[in-house]
């Protein structure tokens, strides 16, 4: 599936790991938050990368303590109308302070793309959506209301000019 | 009013681009339909039963002349020459084509204006006191609270998708005629030691399962609003129910949560927000915001007006109107003026472009060019000189804009209902107007006093029927459109839902029903000054009850 990381395509190095199947000896992968918080010892002592992907449900506080060790969480949308995702990522970004690969993953779209770059991701695996159409996306808009988990600096600022 | 910098007017300009954009990527294909809906309707644009309507955001209900007029051109232009101004203090047009919407929301950029979020599971526009800035009873003027809280909630990126559609309304008065209690988030202005802050209700609404809001704090200072706001809905977006639409409001998370715990989740969000994350308006912002709602400058005048008193000792139909329709203003020698858009035989809050076009020239002529729409679907010019009101009462009575019934009986909120909207179960419209035709005589309209009565076409309660004094709910029985009565609702700083009185009736019934319930009101009550609502907060259901099926 094409990845879209910091405006450039890359390639993917990572795999998940559904819960029913084993692990793989080598290479990056990730593995839901139950068997990250299941299989914790086992998982931390890969000589690999290791990656979380998060569920809607799932409380991103519980990576709290794992986040030092994660260089990949990825945030599922099964559904893109269901945003809680975008709370997750904020609560990433700014609450927990989490600095590696946040990566949308699952129904995602050109249009809420802004939105999920916004809340904190970097990276969108994305069918739906060619890399033109994406940065496209990305510069919509020249100025936003609010600050968020990005550099965008919010109107209420530069109207003062405060950078 | 507030005016767009140049970040507003971009804003906007670029949302007409994204959706141009959108709307060439959907006929192409590239876009499904079901990827489609939600863009579109973060756009205002739903489809109806004959064509797209198309849902214009009146923010807070305030408009200038210049945009009352571009909302007629559009009228004439795009639609079949007339709107619908709407519950949410909007206006709608029923009748667009797809392929025109682009070009439509370009004219409205040009006057300021956008159809953002006025639909889909996001922040919707905010509303307010109509008669904002301009009536006695307010603490202060909501309008530049209500502006910051719009471009805070346009293009929220955490917000966007959120369980279900959200509405926050703002008041500042004593007399709430912003129906706070009934809003997802309704905010009460108040001071306190010299400090601005809000009162805080969550978790009201209408629909299938009405709810009054619980308060959730006291007094949030204004420098701390908008992260407050934030943390509710944080709450609100990761735990608000999601497995069902109808359960998904936030009134469901508020009462299957527990109010105390709700308001825990609320608090423990807001403590654990780092500085980093906090919102933290400069004071210069929020002052430049409300440097746009300064009052207009009226000049001193006397508490009365010779012309004016003179003119009603001439005139006994503009005495009646003065007597329904004006509404004190806070400065002597002036009032505030209720447009009513609901005479008899059209559609609540319907007005052709031609009526348009005169509400804006009459604002610009008395009114210090501000207009506003109430949530009762009419429209109000808040500052109007008391010398300047025969003159204003004639222009709009050869308009037929000077129908003399603000909050009488035949001043309904009624639904566009199974005539427009493919959810609607029954007629609204229709039945209104019988209504209307039954009490049409001014003087016993005036004998009968403050009156509500609030109609929806299906449970999704647009019309409001759960805060009616009277509500009127539209079902089907197979096949056969009935209508069940509530009493005892309002939407006032007394907010309560209304209680269902029996059985549905036929459409034909309902008329006489109501003239019965009105005869024992008038039996009962201690005196005219009391209120039918009064009556029956005083008397109970049983007498109204047995008014409404005494032939059954």
């Amino acid at each position: 599936m094409p990845l879209i990381k910091d405006r450039r395509e890359v390639d993917d190095i990572w795999a998940y790991v559904p819960d029913e199947a084993a692990l793989s000896p080598g290479g990056c992968i990730t593995v839901s938050l139950a068997r990250l918080r299941s299989e914790t010892e086992m998982l931390l002592a890969r000589n690999t990368e290791i990656g979380v992907r998060l569920e809607p449900a799932d409380d991103p506080h519980e990576l709290e303590e794992f986040l030092d060790r994660l260089a990949l969480i990825e945030i599922d949308f099964p559904k893109y109308t269901d945003g809680r995702g975008y709370s997750q990522a904020q609560l990433l970004r700014r609450r927990l302070g989490y600095e590696g690969e946040l990566r949308a993953v699952g129904h995602v779209l050109r249009d809420q793309i802004l939105y999920m770059n916004r809340s904190g991701f970097d990276a969108f695996e994305t069918e739906r959506a060619e890399l033109p159409s994406v940065l496209d996306a990305l510069e919509e808009y020249s100025a936003v209301y609010q600050p968020a988990a990005d550099e965008r600096v919010p109107v209420f600022r530069r109207r003062h000019g405060k950078d | 009013m507030y005016r767009y910098d140049e970040f507003d007017t971009r804003i906007v300009k670029e949302r007409v681009e994204q959706f141009r954009g959108q709307v060439a990527r959907r006929l192409s294909g590239e876009l499904k339909e079901d990827e489609f809906k939600p863009l579109r309707l973060q756009n205002g644009v739903y489809l109806q039963l004959h064509a797209y309507m198309l849902r214009i955001a009146i923010p807070y209900g305030q408009l200038s002349p210049r945009q009352m007029r571009a909302l007629a051109e559009i009228a004439r232009k795009y639609d079949r020459g007339y709107g619908h101004f709407t519950t949410r203090q909007n206006i709608q047009f029923n009748w667009v084509a797809l392929k025109d919407i682009p070009d439509v929301l370009a004219d409205l950029a040009e006057v300021e204006m956008h159809a953002i979020q006025t639909s889909g599971n996001c922040i919707r526009n905010v509303t307010s006191d109509h008669y904002a800035g301009a009536t006695k009873d307010e603490v202060m003027d909501p309008r530049p609270w209500c502006e910051i809280i719009r471009q805070w909630s346009t293009f929220h990126p955490e917000f966007a998708f959120l369980p279900r559609k959200f509405k926050i309304a703002v008041t500042a008065a004593e007399h709430d005629r912003a129906a706070i209690k009934v809003h997802d988030i309704g905010l009460n202005m108040r001071r306190k030691d010299g400090e601005v802050g809000f009162e805080v209700h969550v978790g009201g609404g209408q629909g299938r399962t009405p709810h009054i809001a619980a308060k959730v704090s006291d007094f949030v200072p204004e420098g701390e609003l908008l992260d407050y706001l934030e943390a509710i809905m944080r709450v609100y977006n990761r735990f608000g129910r999601r497995d069902n639409k109808y359960k998904a409001r936030i009134k469901i998370l508020v009462s299957e949560t527990g109010e105390e715990e709700f308001r825990k989740l609320v608090e423990d969000e807001f403590a654990a927000q780092r500085d980093a994350e906090k919102i933290a308006l400069p004071p210069e912002e929020i002052e430049r915001i409300h440097a746009y709602f300064e009052p207009p400058e009226l000049a001193a005048k006397p508490a009365s007006s010779d012309s004016f008193e003179k003119a009603k000792t001439a005139d006994a139909a503009f005495a009646r109107w003065t007597r329904v329709n004006l509404h004190p203003h806070k400065v002597e020698g002036y009032t505030t003026v209720t447009v009513s858009l609901k005479p008899m035989g059209v559609a609540a809050g319907d007005a052709t472009d031609d009526q348009m076009d005169v509400m804006a020239d009459l604002a610009e002529a008395y009114g210090h060019d501000d207009i506003r729409v109430s949530h009762a679907q009419n429209v109000v010019l808040p500052h109007v000189a008391l010398d300047d009101v025969y003159e204003l009462y004639r222009k709009l009575d050869a308009a037929g804009l000077a129908t003399p019934n603000e909050g009488l009986i035949s001043d309904m909120i009624v639904c566009p209902g199974l005539d427009y909207c493919n959810l609607a179960n029954a007629r609204s419209i229709p039945v209104g107007m019988a209504i209307q035709e039954a009490f049409s005589d001014p003087d016993d309209q005036a004998d009968i006093g403050k009156f509500h009565i609030n109609i929806s076409g299906c449970i999704n309660a647009c019309g409001h029927h759960h805060v009616g004094h009277v509500g009127i709910l539209g079902v089907d029985r197979k096949g056969e459109e009935y209508y069940q009565i509530t009493l005892g609702g309002r939407a006032d700083e007394k907010a309560a839902i209304g209680q269902m009185a029996g059985p549905g009736l036929k459409a034909d019934d309902v008329p006489v029903a109501l003239k019965r319930l009105v005869d024992r009101y008038r039996e009962l009550r201690t005196s005219k000054e009391e209120t039918f609502i009064e009556t029956f907060e005083r008397e109970g259901m049983q007498p109204f009850k047995d008014a409404i099926y005494a032939d059954a």
